[in-house]
């Protein structure tokens, strides 16, 4: 494929993979992924446990860095530039992109700490209430802790708690959100209140997000990446079988894993 | 709406360049600081080695090997020679060890076992880590005044009737290589009973079904797998202990009577280099230093052996589980 | 099941599954527990009797004068040891700031940057094998760097002495109070673009402060309780005093040499002295150790 990075800008492509390849040592992890992340858009992340998801998605903002070892070979850019270039800050990354994880994570500290958090070490100028309050909102959990924003993060419900950590990490006002699995640890109700919220929040972000839930990828995703995993040596080599818009993935495959696993046989 | 270098603003490379920003410097130089403080951690044994080998280094030119197998100390003359010191060492640790390994090896089954309910095997482990937490000054004036006085009549008897064994011949007055390792004993029982315990609590439960299964009995069980399977990390507890209990200055300077002679009689009074040390040091001259800090060099270089081999023995076995 | 499939077979079945009270196997459990039982209440006896022996031998002089007053003339009554409780702090106090920085820096690098690397392990085997290191050697280490050549026997001499006991303790005790903070903890804070040093400042230290809180005041009591280090190090001293560089009373060394005189009085002051180091450092231990046991995720 012929890249340019000036057309890329202009162009909805916010995150682009080229044959990007994950190690952990000399074990490869990942292999040979290329994607285009759309602004503005939910793209789904699905496929077997062990396909590499979510190692791909920890390579977006260079979380794989801290572990010992993790190297990434190919090339991922962010605006058309190499994340893993020398120059890159992988802290300035992290701004630009936020992460919210499995479990939810909250600090334990207060509700309103919890989202001060980002805004303080990033020298925030503005009103630090109104910030904690338009991110709580927009996370809708204001409603829920609008009377305890000094009670402790640790305190609130499971699913509250993990709108406390999507509200914490909207709260540094990145460009793009990536989402772990955020709903596996949670009730059916909470994960519908997730689920819409992604709905709301791609009119101002970027949403990528690992789930093992082929009917959650449907509800929210516009895009769907399927990965699958083979047998190599040292262990299970993830790659990237197709990504399409997500009616297409699911109704009308290319490739005959995909409908493999999305008719339910394997996986 | 935002005033925030957020979604509102059109991206440039900047926004995500390495800037020398006091953030980094302070991410960079908090980095080297922890790594230079850990380094200098392990570099302080190495230190320790050092400084006292410099400052005994006189004296290992003047006496040399012959000093570890001399037996007279004479400030006066300036003739030196550690070996009472060494034995008394190495006999008062292992006697140690011969009271506190079986006691401390039933005593950690008996807690990794549920004979007993939580609540109390957890107040007894307490209980055991509180001695361990006793100054050994503390003991050491227990020990002048109240265990000794005490075991006096016992070291009589023992005496008359087991006088014709060396091991307990002489005349028994109290402070003794026996009255030493009695409460070294106490005092290494803990440190074998916690990394004993630990260890069989760590053991695979499978090991025990497995034997249950065959339809060995507990004891069984206990004798012929559980035991056997924790032994590196038993063997381990039982050296750390003697390196403990060769290095303990207090109690000995203390209990052991500070007399410089080779007796093979455990009711005699001895000496050890850590109680040589201590007994002798604050009205040392220079020579005296210089010697004393070559039994010091001698105590580290026993102590270091056991401890390194006690690390590497548990060390393997965490590494094995 | 149906009440006639339990026909006699089966009940001679589980005749023979039933433990039979006088076999040697039956007898050898029995024993065995037994034995073990008893080594368990016997290890405890000392314990009982060291602190029974020290509260009834230490309480009879105890009074606020012993904590006002310093020791007095050989042979004569009365007087306290006020100057070696200043004497245990003033040694104790240098020995933390010289412990506790190294001592808690060095266990970040180990938890938070060299988390499963060949250098942790080499730190982590060498301050394993400090631990060990007799506490006599640590007062020889001080002396033949701090006496010889900063003038002479002094209070920073013994605080240099004990830091050497209390940093592998404090170390080591950080460390798993660092380690029990959440993975998930950190992976937030960088999440938000925190540096790893505002991460560990700001979220994992104050989440790990009880435990590393609880850990230093263990390694404080440990290094509080030690004689031989002090002993050619900060040396004795039967007055007042608060220099640093000189000379200065200690509660364990005080003990010791009280305890080896054959005045009546100054053994009675000993057992007192003992009665409170004994007091302080049982109760800082039984105290932290609860603290530490209370689980905070």
């Amino acid at each position: 494929m012929v890249y340019d990075s000036a057309t890329a800008v202009e162009t909805d492509t916010i995150i682009r993979t080229e044959n990007t390849s994950i190690y952990y040592g000399d074990f490869k992890a990942v292999s040979g992924v290329n994607l285009d992340i759309y602004r503005n858009k939910v793209t789904a992340f699905i496929g077997p446990s062990g396909c590499g998801k979510s190692t791909v998605l920890r390579c977006f903002n260079r979380t794989n860095d801290l572990i010992p070892g993790c190297r990434v070979e190919g090339r991922v850019t962010f605006h058309g530039e190499d994340l893993y270039s020398k120059d890159i800050d992988p802290v300035q990354v992290r701004r630009r992109i936020g992460m919210v994880f499995q479990k939810p994570n909250p600090f334990p500290k207060s509700v309103y700490d919890n989202i001060a958090y980002g805004a303080r070490i990033n020298r925030y100028p503005g009103n630090m209430d109104e910030l904690v309050e338009r991110s709580l909102r927009r996370a809708s959990l204001w409603d829920d802790v609008k009377d305890k924003l000094q009670a402790s993060g640790l305190s609130l419900s499971g699913g509250q708690q993990q709108r406390l950590c999507i509200a914490r990490a909207i709260a540094v006002e990145p460009e793009v959100v990536l989402m772990d699995e955020p709903c596996s640890a949670l009730d059916p109700i909470s994960t519908l209140k997730i689920e819409e919220l992604m709905n709301d929040l791609k009119q101002l972000y970027t949403i990528i997000i690992v789930t093992h839930n082929m009917q959650q990828a449907t509800r929210v995703a516009d895009y769907t990446a399927f990965y699958n995993a083979q047998e190599a040596k040292g262990g299970k080599m993830g790659y990237l079988v197709e990504v399409l818009p997500t009616d297409e993935l699911f109704n009308n495959p290319k490739e005959q894993s995909t409908k493999d696993y999305v008719t339910g046989r394997f996986g | 709406m935002s005033s925030f270098a957020g979604e509102s603003q059109r991206f440039t490379k900047q926004m995500i360049s390495k800037r020398n920003s006091p953030e980094r410097i302070a991410d960079q130089g908090f980095f080297w600081l922890t790594l230079v403080m850990a380094a200098s951690v392990a570099l302080l044994l190495i230190w320790i080695g050092l400084q006292i080998f410099t400052a005994a280094f006189p004296a290992i030119s003047t006496y040399g090997l012959g000093f570890l197998t001399s037996t007279t100390w004479n400030p006066v003359s300036n003739v030196y020679g550690l070996l009472p010191q060494i034995y008394g060492t190495l006999v008062s640790a292992l006697v140690a060890l011969l009271i506190a390994v079986p006691l401390g090896v039933g005593v950690a089954v008996f807690l990794s076992e549920d004979f007993i309910p939580y609540t109390l095997r957890d107040a007894i482990s307490m209980g055991i880590e509180l001695i361990a937490a006793i100054p050994s000054v503390v003991l050491g004036l227990w020990g002048i005044f109240v265990f000794v006085p005490f075991m006096r009549p016992f070291y009589t008897f023992l005496n008359s009737t087991l006088g014709w064994i060396p091991l307990f011949a002489g005349s028994p007055r109290g402070f003794s290589l026996l009255t030493l390792s009695l409460v070294l004993s106490v005092m290494i029982m803990p440190i074998i009973i916690s990394i004993s315990r630990g260890t069989l609590n760590q053991l695979p439960p499978e090991l025990r079904l497995g034997a249950m299964a065959l339809g060995a009995t507990r004891w069984e069980t206990i004798l012929r797998v559980l035991i056997p399977a924790g032994l590196s990390g038993i063997i381990g507890s039982v050296m750390l202990a003697l390196g403990r209990a060769m290095g303990e200055t207090m109690v000995a300077a203390m209990l052991v009577g500070n007399a410089n002679r080779l007796s093979a009689s455990l009711l005699d009074p001895g000496s050890t280099i850590a109680s040589l040390i201590a007994s002798q040091f604050a009205e040392a001259g220079r020579v005296q230093v210089q010697v004393l800090m070559y039994a010091g060099l001698v105590l580290m270089f026993m102590t270091l052996v056991i401890n390194i081999v006690a690390e590497m023995i548990i060390k393997k076995f965490q590494n094995i589980e | 099941m149906t009440q006639a499939s339990q026909d006699s077979s089966s009940d001679a079945m589980l005749e023979k599954l039933k433990t039979k009270p006088g076999s040697t196997k039956e007898l050898f459990n029995k024993f065995m527990t037994g034995l073990t039982a008893f080594f368990t209440v016997a290890i405890l006896i000392p314990l009982v009797a060291v602190v029974f022996d020290v509260a009834r031998e230490g309480v009879g002089q105890l009074g606020l004068n012993v904590f006002t007053e310093r020791p007095p003339a050989p042979g004569l009554t009365g007087g306290g040891f006020g100057n070696a409780i200043v004497g245990t702090l003033i040694t104790l106090g240098i020995a933390s700031l010289i412990a506790i920085p190294i001592g808690v820096l060095a266990a970040i690098y180990l938890s938070e940057f060299g988390r499963g690397t060949k250098v942790a392990y080499g730190i982590r085997f060498a301050a394993n094998v400090l631990t060990g290191v007799p506490a006599i050697l640590a007062g020889l280490f001080s002396y033949s760097i701090v006496v010889i050549n900063f003038g002479g026997f002094s209070a920073f001499a013994g605080g240099v002495a004990l830091s050497v006991l209390m940093i592998p303790i404090v170390m080591r005790t950080t460390e798993e109070g660092l380690k029990l903070v959440p993975r998930g903890m950190r992976d937030a804070s960088l999440a938000v673009g925190a540096t790893q040093f505002q991460t560990i400042a700001k979220v994992v230290v104050p989440a790990a402060l009880p435990t590393i809180a609880t850990a230093v005041t263990l390694a404080v009591a440990r290094a509080g309780g030690e004689a031989a280090p002090l002993l050619f190090t900060a040396l004795n001293n039967n007055f007042w005093s608060f220099d640093p560089g000189r000379p200065i009373a200690t509660l364990p060394v005080l003990i010791y040499f009280f305890s080896i005189i054959p005045y009546r009085p100054q053994q009675q002051l000993a057992w007192t002295a003992a009665l409170v180091l004994l007091g302080i450092i049982l109760i800082v231990s039984v105290t932290s150790r609860f603290l530490t046991r209370q689980k905070q995720f």
